[in-house]
């Protein structure tokens, strides 16, 4: 019966009238569409019950919540901020206080966690069994559980504000977080920056015509060096330039807290350490195994070439053993990402703890999610990009 | 002639001293180089000013487990395990009536039991499968309570540590079937299919666990008809379950990429249909490739319990910190997190040791 029914079929002109089961395209456009209608189903389900809910609770949807006054106050601030300003404003705060942790998050975690890597291969087995155990012990303990312990070192083991700890001149370690002195405002801070900028866009240039002289004349230009000194000596020009200001804006104890100076707060701190040592760990591994792919075969034959073993790291390991790192390194960069979500348990304003008080006062649940995901979705993505980019650069170019 | 012949060899002479023997070893691996001698001094001071206060601290000056929050007030220049003695079963077991509380113990040893029994090779057949589900039906009969003469328990006491491993347990073994489908369906070549599933995976792996909780504890009540509600740990599970599939299915997606297309190629060849295809022929090995990496799922899903404090339920962190808010006990968190801290390094550590243990046997049987 069945073998029939398939030469029947088998014989049907394709395109033909025939309708049947067994025919795998049909089959699948029958699953498709059972399954894209049950999803339908469901998600109509769910909205058709949100809306008659909302309906009921006289909750009006839509972002119009976004232009109202915020009416809260948020600690640490990138941008002019006060509680007279609206939620948009105030949520774009949390978005850049999560982009400042999460930065320069990812910068201290790939030092420490490259170094740890490193560390772990280490001949000396004091160092490697000491990364080891760093590794061992910081990769199994949450996250949240750290970030409690730090916080909790800063705000409970340390002295309150009026007796502080004065370790340096100017320097005051509190339940406030740390205190040092900040240089005063001069126009000479804006030159600098402007020197750095041109100095960065100097050395590619630099690099770009180096290179392209290289190709034509075999000519080799010390790029690294010249590019270093152009890094370093323009803001130092600038600032020399600039009448070398020395003046600091030193903090002083005033009432019940600090006036002038710049603050590290016991958030930053405790959420800024937690996710950089919980993801260093993470990045040590990362590095090891990648260093540990790179064949010592490698290494032998530079060294059988003349390469000195500076060359040999920077033209024939590293860049074999990038291309094992980074596809695991861009995921751990996501994870610190999402990581710093964490700050909302320990009251360091970031986007989803400012996104939780909004939905809060103002009730509008559905928004206040979505625009945490959505703006996780969009660095997530952005991150994920960039690293692709960054990969298919560096990837091994195939015959 | 024979006598001049010396027939005994001369003993041994014992190797030079510098190339066997603890100074070898000394030279070879902590003084090899003067960067390394420099290192393993700067490496032996460093831990020399710093691991004798500690232990000082943790166990020399420390307070025993029966001392009194005044005492340990007093002198502070060692721990005060009084509070652990003190809080230890508030820790372990949250609100759960105090005179009920062996069966969240017995839940804890059912659970390792299942757990140490799993990591065991001889035992991943189907019947073990029903040994989980009565685990489960046991486990659930303890904490509900309500028959067999138990006298019921709300969840809404449930705590500690039976709530951490029950949280992740539950979630791994609910999102399990979930992941293979939404792995199956990435790589099913009906488009609809395939990008319901990818949009899935990555909208899930894209956003962090804290918003799914939100989303799970202030929008699903919304998503329900009216006068349907459903409590705070089931929409806490439910977020687990869903965070936990995406996170799955992508593990297995690995262990299916790494089958050669030969197996499906044969499979085809056979006759067999889709579904026999993957149970008989692709899943067995693919998932067997893929249970190092769904085990180091399970740990990272098992420290992300710890996030259920954000939505109001008391987890083992949860209750170390509810029991850090007594105004007896406030301030002793150094002795608090570094307890729940060696619990959750137990579960976690020797289940990363397991993982790299199998990875290495299925690398062996592979290698052949």
């Amino acid at each position: 019966m069945a073998t029939e029914t398939r030469t029947a079929q088998g014989a049907s002109v394709p395109g033909g009238s025939s309708f049947s089961l067994s025919d795998p395209t049909v089959r699948a456009i029958v699953y498709q569409v059972l399954v894209v209608g049950a999803v339908v189903l469901v998600g109509w389900f769910l909205i058709s019950n949100t809306l008659d809910n909302l309906a009921r609770r006289s909750i009006a949807t839509g972002y119009s919540f976004l232009e109202r006054e915020a009416a809260f106050g948020i600690g640490e601030h990138l941008i002019d901020y006060s509680p007279k300003d609206t939620y948009g404003r105030a949520f774009l705060v949390g978005v850049l206080n999560t982009l400042k942790v999460s930065i320069i998050g990812i910068i201290l975690a790939t030092i420490i966690g490259t170094l740890v890597g490193v560390a772990r291969l280490s001949s000396n087995w004091l160092i490697a069994r000491l990364a080891s155990a760093y590794v061992e012990i910081v990769r199994n303990i949450p996250p949240l559980l750290q970030l409690f312990f730090w916080y909790a070192l800063v705000s409970d083991g340390l002295p309150p504000v009026r007796s502080a700890l004065n370790p340096l001149p100017g320097v005051f370690l509190s339940q406030r977080g740390l205190i040092v002195p900040a240089p005063s405002d001069d126009p000479v801070w804006k030159m600098m920056g402007i020197a750095l900028v041109v100095a960065v866009v100097v050395t590619l240039a630099l690099r770009f015509w180096a290179k392209a002289r290289q190709a034509r004349t075999g000519q080799i230009f010390p790029v690294g060096w010249t590019g270093l000194g152009l890094i370093l000596g323009l803001p130092l020009v600038a600032y020399i330039a600039g009448g070398a200001p020395v003046a600091l804006d030193m903090p002083v104890l005033k009432g019940f807290n600090f006036a002038g100076g710049m603050v590290i707060s016991p958030e930053f701190f405790a959420i800024l350490t937690g996710l950089t040592v919980y993801t260093s760990a993470f990045i040590a591994e990362v590095v090891r195994s990648g260093i540990i792919a790179v064949n010592w075969g490698q290494t032998e034959a530079a060294r059988a070439l003349g390469l000195p073993s500076g060359p040999t790291l920077r033209l024939v390991i590293l860049p074999q053993a990038l291309r094992v790192i980074v596809p695991p390194l861009t995921s751990q960069y996501l994870n610190l990402t999402k990581n710093s979500s964490l700050a909302l348990a320990i009251g360091y304003p970031d986007l989803v703890s400012i996104a939780n008080t909004t939905l809060n006062q103002t009730g509008q649940a559905i928004e206040g999610v979505t625009m945490i995901m959505g703006s996780y979705l969009s660095i997530s993505l952005s991150i994920s990009l960039f690293m692709n980019w960054y990969n298919k650069r560096i990837a091994l170019v195939e015959r | 002639m024979t006598d001049n012949v010396q027939r005994v060899g001369l003993p041994d002479e014992r190797p030079p001293a510098n190339t066997v023997g603890p100074i070898a070893w000394l030279r070879n691996n902590l003084f090899n180089t003067w960067y390394n001698a420099i290192l393993t001094v700067l490496v032996l001071a460093l831990l020399g000013s710093a691991i004798p206060p500690f232990l000082d601290w943790l166990l020399i000056k420390a307070h025993g487990f029966d001392s009194t929050s005044p005492a340990c007030r007093q002198d502070t220049s060692g721990a005060c395990w009084g509070f652990i003695g003190e809080k230890l079963r508030f820790i372990l077991f949250g609100q759960f009536p105090w005179n009920e509380q062996w069966r969240p113990l017995a839940t804890i040893a059912i659970f390792i039991a299942l757990l140490l029994a799993s990591c065991d090779r001889r035992f991943w057949k189907p019947w073990f499968g029903l040994v989980w589900a009565a685990g489960l039906v046991t486990v659930g009969c303890l904490m509900w309570g309500g028959v067999l003469g138990l006298t019921p328990v709300e969840n809404t006491l449930w705590g500690g540590l039976p709530l951490t491993i029950i949280l992740s347990v539950i979630g791994l073994a609910v999102a399990f079937p979930a992941a293979i489908l939404l792995a199956l369906g990435r790589r099913s070549n009906m488009p609809a299919v395939k990008v319901l599933c990818v949009t899935y995976i990555e909208l899930i792996r894209g956003v962090p666990l804290i918003s799914l909780l939100f989303m799970a504890s202030v929008m699903l009540p919304l998503f329900l008809p009216n006068g349907v509600s459903i409590d705070k740990l089931l929409r806490a599970q439910i977020a687990f379950i869903m965070f936990a599939a995406a996170y799955m299915a992508e593990a297995i997606r690995g262990g299916l990429q790494a089958i050669p297309k030969g197996q499906y190629e044969a499979a085809d060849g056979l006759g067999l249909s889709y579904w026999q295809k993957m149970i008989k022929i692709i899943l067995p090995q693919a998932l067997a490739i893929a249970i190092p990496p769904l085990v180091n799922t399970f740990i990272s899903f098992f420290k992300d319990t710890s996030l259920v404090i954000i939505i109001g339920l008391y987890d083992l962190l949860g209750t170390a910190k509810a029991a850090l808010s007594d105004p007896l006990w406030r301030g002793f968190y150094r002795e608090a997190y570094l307890f729940i801290g060696v619990i959750y390094w137990i579960f976690c550590y020797s289940m990363s040791k397991y993982s790299q243990k199998l990875e290495r046997d299925l690398n062996r049987s592979h290698r052949r």
